[in-house]
């Protein structure tokens, strides 16, 4: 089983994200460095919900601004580790929509529960499989880490 | 010109976060980069050849399926492609 690692102010970015944008879910992406035990999340960047037709429910990041996310990890000399959404007043427990549009394998995807506009528990689960047609969801612990000293 | 492979295709691509290849299209790119390495031609193309309706493709700054010419499109030594699978999901 692999581990999440994050940093705490990240880690506190995210969750508060999910705050701001209460009742809509929120979603970004995270940034990082793999390690055998897991990926190591050192950054994440804020985007904005594509689907704005649904957002109380469903998240899209827009492949532009994938694209600009890409290039911004690059610039940072990280890899883009994974995925953050967040659940209005529902678990933080993957969907099998969540599944289905799932396509970043061997990445993290960390869910947040927002109850009544407060951030609850969050979860990370990794994308394992490496098709298509095997890919699952695996729990995987979460880590917060105190950033190191400069 | 380049091609950048995002984190999830890198282990198809020998752990590689970019790969050189030298055509004059974009679909020539994409065939050479398959050649190079096959095991990424599943991931990105369907059993028809058709780019992934997941998969995202961007020519410098250009979205390629919105692009006239789309895959047929001319590419010189100084562009660069981006492969980029979806992200969405929900509750």
């Amino acid at each position: 089983m692999t581990t999440l690692q994050i940093e705490k102010p990240v880690y506190d970015a995210i969750r508060a994200h999910g705050e701001e944008t209460y009742p809509h879910e929120c979603c970004g992406a995270l940034l990082g460095r793999s390690a055998p035990e897991g990926w190591r999340i050192e950054a994440s960047i804020k985007a904005g919900n594509a689907r704005t037709d649904s957002a109380h429910n469903r998240y899209q990041i827009s492949p532009a601004e994938l694209m600009k996310i890409e290039r911004e990890s690059r610039r940072q000399g990280l890899s883009i580790a994974g995925f953050y959404h967040s659940h209005p007043d529902h678990p933080a427990q993957w969907s099998q929509t969540d599944l289905a549009e799932a396509h970043w394998l061997d990445c993290s995807y960390v869910i947040t529960a927002v109850a009544n506009g407060q951030a609850a528990a969050t979860n990370s689960f990794r994308l394992a499989g490496d098709t298509e047609e095997n890919k699952r969801f695996e729990p995987e612990p979460i880590e917060v880490k105190e950033p190191a000293s400069p | 010109m380049t091609i950048f492979i995002p984190t999830p295709l890198r282990p198809f691509a020998a752990g590689k976060d970019a790969v050189e290849v030298n055509a004059g299209t974009i679909a020539g790119a994409l065939d050479e980069l398959t050649q190079t390495h096959p095991d990424l031609r599943k991931h990105l193309f369907t059993s028809e050849g058709k780019v992934r309706a997941f998969v995202n493709i961007y020519l410098n700054d250009e979205d390629v399926r919105y692009l006239p010419e789309k895959e047929a499109t001319e590419v010189s030594p100084a562009d660069t492609l981006s492969i980029i699978p979806s992200i969405a999901g929900g509750n």
